[in-house]
């Protein structure tokens, strides 16, 4: 891996388009039973103005960013031998259907021990106003090769 | 961000469980996740795939994993209250076929700042009962 890729940055991308059909669908998968994620009535009883998101569906949005750090020749990550070290989520404020969120992945580090090297990246989403909305940490442990 | 459905601060204590669940994880459930996600990563659905990487076998996207953990504090904090979530993946889950993996979830309360009205929230995620997420935190914004 290219340990000089510190400091890239890509994006912004093309806006996500939260919808309500993609929360419900995402709630579905990770097991959050509140019916805010279900239904823009409850989602309004407790005070958003719309179906709101679960806490790591982020993560839809923020993988996409990622991907363009993942496949550039010039990182070089082999994505057969990734393992997804760790994760960290902070919210500015909560992810809503009707969001439309645009994104920037900084590689802020890129360090290698015992034959593997993580690379750390950093995507920030914003709204529509170029608000923050989410930022999301991710490290991915990659195995480097025989060769 | 609202305040209609925090949690309150009054009564919790340190070392209070606020929410546990046990989460059978199955390949359906792999399967659903790589759909709502978009994560298709093959080691996650594909035996061969996942052998020549390496792997004892088709293992749980550590993303499931996470997510599964969210919606246990969400549990008690209410939806869109987790202001921050963090956690390392220290231990693959492999999913059988047939079969499921049982995971575990306690939601623990590790610390409480009462002038900034948050609570941060442990979470132990197990299964067999060892460690499958290491450091896993989540800071809750209280009423």
């Amino acid at each position: 891996m290219n340990t000089e890729a510190v400091g890239r940055a890509y994006g912004p991308h093309e806006p996500y388009e939260v919808t309500r059909v993609k929360i419900r669908e995402f709630a579905d998968a990770v097991d959050a039973r509140s019916f805010a994620h279900l239904s823009e009535e409850a989602a309004r009883a407790e005070g958003y103005a719309d179906v709101v998101a679960p806490t790591t569906f982020a993560v839809i949005i923020a993988q996409q960013a990622e991907f363009h750090v993942v496949v550039d020749p010039e990182v070089g990550v082999d994505f057969s031998r990734v393992v997804h070290a760790d994760e960290r989520f902070t919210h500015h404020r909560p992810i809503v259907a009707g969001d439309l969120i645009s994104t920037t992945v900084h590689i802020d580090a890129i360090k290698q021990r015992a034959g593997i090297s993580f690379v750390t990246t950093r995507t920030e989403l914003a709204d529509a106003d170029g608000a923050p909305v989410s930022t999301v940490i991710s490290t991915l442990a990659v195995r480097e090769g025989d060769a | 961000m609202t305040a209609e459905n925090r949690p309150g601060l009054d009564g919790l204590e340190v070392g209070q469980v606020v929410a546990e669940r046990e989460v059978e994880v199955t390949r359906d459930t792999l399967v659903r996740y790589a759909g709502a996600s978009g994560d298709f990563n093959p080691i996650h659905y594909n035996d061969v795939v996942a052998a020549s990487a390496g792997l004892p076998g088709v293992i749980a996207h550590g993303m499931l994993t996470m997510g599964l953990a969210a919606s246990v504090v969400e549990e008690w904090a209410g939806p869109g209250n987790v202001q921050d979530l963090q956690t390392r993946f220290s231990r693959p889950i492999p999913v059988p076929n047939p079969g499921a993996a049982v995971v575990t979830f306690t939601a623990t309360v590790g610390a409480i700042d009462a002038e900034a009205r948050t609570a941060r929230i442990d979470i132990a995620a197990e299964l067999d009962g060892q460690k499958v997420l290491t450091k896993a935190q989540a800071l809750v914004s209280c009423a």
